[in-house]
């Protein structure tokens, strides 16, 4: 028998958490019930006679039943159980898929099944091919041939090892009688099939990078963790928290607010681009279109957060603060951004800038904030970070949230944009013109020339609304008398 | 053959009485900070039990019912040699960047289905990919330990590889990547148990975010109008909750009874749903600060990879490892669809930022486009 050795503790490198195993070990042993499980009988397959196989119908049936699901879902499970390694197939070895008729399979022995606990190593999968080579030269398949191929070389230092445990494993082998030895043979290709699956043969097991815990082992907390929950523990007890009817009706509100606008609850007009093969809806929604459809428009009115998100909505926002004369919060607001989300040697350079822009006294732009925020901020300026001027641009939007943002739903800017809105007509494509539209895919603008025009565009705005220096101005005109 | 030296070893003496105070000390002390740790864990979810009046599908109950759902695959996006492992949307709504297993990272218009780009990573298993917000580049990394920002350009045949700069740099594998608001900063998740905020330009650590046991799997930026904080999620089975600016862990929830392989906001921020090893997606509110709903059925056991809502929060699309995608009821946590097609396990889910259709990324080579 294959010698099993204990996962040696590599320094945290431990194999995912698989956490179906112990449902589908249950599972697997109520299908095998001699009374209420999965029908087996035996059945002939070529000359032999092969007993406890069972057809994929049956199997079906039996999971569609217990889990009351659609067939469907039962053939899914099926296959799952194969990818698993619980259930192999009779026919054709390397297809772990479950289908729905008469092919044959049969249950793994729970000696092979796989569990967390044992990971099977390359030499082990060595000694298998090692094994079969001496049974009959010539008997490895050539995928095997390569993965025997590799494993010698890789394995050069254990070999003499290797060939010694397949030969003492063949030799037991060979005192089993015949019946048994096809069975066990059948067993043990069918483990090795799920666990080094060939190319195209898809193997739950085959998993992804390993992970620094091991799912086998309470982990241990050691004193300083345990200080730091303890803290964290007692200030998420002290800290404030929402009734449940207010929050989650908050979460339903939404929802609600929204459902016209979700594609997947309503119908996207004109069509929906990825059914009709048609880019109207996203020409119709591009950045800078002059006139938006009417559901862009009233999703401007959800929120603040929404209208300044879409930087057409924002476009006109600062149309209604141009009118306003007040034009300097989102300003401010968006020169915060900048600073928050810019590199980070570009910091000290704009931090100044919006000082001398907003906050300093007699600023062009100045902001009208309360003066324990000034305050604060402008020592924060001393030395600029990119949070430095949260307090500042929080107030700022709140400003704007409570006050601006409702007086500009009820402006005619508003308004007027809400009229002139678009209200495309659906699409009514015939199956021709669906084929024709399919065929005729828009490429689009690319993003990156969207994007340069974007620059160039933010850049003339940038020279156009330069506040005037009044200061400057009068000083020039002193300087000239 | 070289003979390392045995170092000659002091003779143990017998423990001196007050080391062996100090031990015995040390030992009442950690069972007495795990009591404390247990009661004042208990306290908690009594605080939070007490402002629980209602449950989610009580509140759900006047809301109107889902109708038949009607999703195909669209677009089935083949060019991948191996396993898709992650995918992103570009804000354009159409195009996508996706990395696979053999290193290799695509960026592809889904709606004509053209490759525009192709990258090979100089590591396997690219685990994270990202778009950028502008749209002009691209960033990856896995095995790697990096994350690489790949700039793109209007040239199909120049060599972006060429251009490749280095952010970020773990300890361990990356596990996910994603841009802030702009094209300047990324945030990282590793499996070395930590995420961390990078300046793009310098490659300077910004800040860093210890508090995972394990390795970090996944991570999502807040939506809301503040933007500072993110969630991550963990093989510690915890889902953690941060505040960027101060690197501190603000909440944490751990609910779930194994992994957590991806975490994403609900569209306003205010909760987010987490899906696990454990085959259940969850979703956990962040004002009430407590776990509301679980979406689980008997018949569903194998771990979800990918979770992602619709563009209202009604419907919470799941990847599962049986290779099927669950669709949810997020009000009512009832599954209202479930979608067959790929071959292999769904690795990665995205909904596109105009909510008109969502992309799948599978262990079978493939994407796909559903509507």
């Amino acid at each position: 028998m294959t010698i099993r050795t204990v996962r040696p503790n590599r320094g945290q490198r431990f194999r995912p958490r698989t956490h179906c195993l112990k449902k589908l070990d249950a599972m697997v042993v109520e299908m095998q019930d001699p009374k209420n499980g999965v029908k087996g009988s035996e059945q002939k397959l070529n000359v032999t006679t092969i007993p406890h196989a069972i057809t994929g119908a049956n199997i079906i049936a039996w999971i569609s039943n217990k889990m009351k699901t659609t067939t469907e879902e039962a053939q899914v499970f099926g296959t799952m159980l194969m990818a698993y390694g619980y259930i192999y197939p009779l026919q054709n070895h390397r297809k772990l898929v479950m289908c729905n008729d008469s092919s044959l399979y049969r249950f793994q022995t729970p000696y092979f099944w796989p569990t967390q606990q044992w990971v099977p190593e390359d030499s082990d999968y060595a000694i298998y091919l090692a094994k079969r080579n001496i049974r009959k030269k010539g008997m490895l398949e050539p995928y095997e041939q390569v993965d025997y191929n590799h494993l010698h070389e890789w394995l050069n230092h254990k070999w003499d090892f290797i060939v010694m445990q397949a030969t003492e494993q063949y030799k037991a082998g060979r005192d089993r009688n015949k019946a048994d030895r096809v069975v066990f043979d059948c067993q043990e290709r069918a483990f090795w099939i799920v666990n080094r699956p060939p190319r195209r043969t898809h193997s739950a097991l085959d998993v992804g990078p390993e992970r620094l815990i091991n799912p086998n082992v309470e982990e241990k907390i050691t004193f300083d963790q345990y200080r730091r929950v303890n803290i964290f523990y007692q200030q998420a007890i002290m800290r404030s928290k929402v009734k449940s009817s207010v929050s989650l009706g908050a979460l339903v509100k939404y929802i609600t607010s929204y459902k016209n606008h979700d594609a997947f609850l309503a119908p996207c007009l004109p069509s929906n681009p990825w059914e009709t093969d048609h880019d109207a809806y996203w020409t119709l929604n591009m950045r800078r279109v002059d006139v938006p459809t009417k559901m862009r428009v009233e999703r401007w009115s959800f929120s603040l957060f929404e209208l300044l998100t879409d930087l057409r909505g924002r476009d006109d926002f600062k149309i209604f603060l141009k009118k306003e004369f007040s034009g300097e919060n989102l300003a401010f607001w968006e020169a915060a951004e900048e600073l928050k989300w810019g590199t980070a040697s570009s910091m000290s350079a704009k931090a100044e800038s919006i000082f001398k822009t907003f906050l300093a006294p007699g600023a062009p732009r100045w902001i009208n904030i309360d003066g324990r925020t000034m305050g604060l901020t402008v020592k924060g300026l001393e030395h600029p970070h990119r949070y430095v001027l949260e307090a500042a641009q929080t107030h700022v939007f709140m400003l704007m949230k409570k006050d601006t943002f409702f007086r500009y739903l009820k402006s005619p800017t508003y308004k007027e944009i809400q009229k002139k809105a678009l209200s495309p007509e659906a699409h009514n494509f015939s199956p021709a013109q669906l084929e024709d539209n399919a065929r005729n895919r828009s490429a689009g603008i690319h993003p990156i020339i969207l994007w340069q025009q974007e620059e160039e565009e933010k850049a003339k705005a940038a020279a156009a609304s330069v506040p005037v220096d009044v200061k400057a101005v009068m000083s020039k005109i002193d300087r000239k008398k | 053959v070289q003979v390392n030296p045995v170092k000659s070893q002091p003779t143990t003496s017998p423990l001196i009485p007050e080391m062996a105070t100090q031990e015995v000390q040390l030992n009442e002390t950690l069972a007495h900070l795990k009591t404390e740790s247990e009661t004042l864990k208990t306290k908690l979810e009594e605080e939070r039990a007490k402002l629980h009046d209602v449950e989610l599908h009580q509140v759900a109950e006047k809301v109107e019912a889902l109708g038949q759902f009607v999703m195909k695959t669209r677009r089935t996006l083949k060019g991948h040699g191996n396993k898709v492992l992650c995918m992103d949307w570009c804000k354009d709504k159409r195009r996508i960047v996706s990395s696979s297993q053999d290193g290799k990272v695509i960026v592809w218009d889904a709606f004509t289905t053209n490759k525009e780009h192709a990258v090979t990573m100089p590591c396997t298993w690219v685990m994270a990919c990202a778009y950028a917000p502008s749209g002009c580049a691209v960033a990856c990394g896995g095995l790697d330990n990096k994350c690489s920002v790949y700039p793109l350009s209007l040239d199909k045949n120049e060599n972006l590889a060429a251009k490749k700069k280095s952010v970020a740099m773990h300890t361990n594998y990356l596990s996910a990547c994603s841009f802030t608001n702009s094209d300047m900063q990324i945030l990282t998740s590793s499996g070395d148990g930590t995420c961390a905020l990078w300046d793009v330009e310098s490659g300077q650590l910004l800040q860093s975010f210890h508090g995972h046991a394990a390795d970090v799997l996944c991570l999502d930026l807040a939506p809301s109008e503040t933007g500072n904080t993110f969630v991550s999620g963990g093989c510690d089975k915890k889902a953690n909750v941060w505040d960027m600016r101060s690197g501190q862990c603000i909440q944490s929830f751990e609910t779930h009874e194994s992994d957590i392989n991806s975490v994403r906001y609900y569209p306003s921020g205010d909760a987010f749903a987490s899906g696990s090893d454990d085959a259940t997606c969850r979703l956990y509110d962040l004002r009430a600060d407590r776990e509301v709903a679980i979406y689980s059925k008997e018949s569903i056991i194998f771990g979800v990879s990918s979770v992602d809502f619709s563009l209202s929060g009604r419907l919470l699309f799941g990847g599962y490892n049986d290779y099927t995608i669950n669709v949810w009821d997020v009000l009512k946590g009832t599954r209202v669809s479930i979608l067959f097609g790929h071959e292999n396990r769904v690795s990665t889910l995205r909904v596109s930022p105009d909510g008109t259709a969502f992309c799948t990324g599978s262990w079978d080579h493939t994407l796909r486009i559903w509507a």
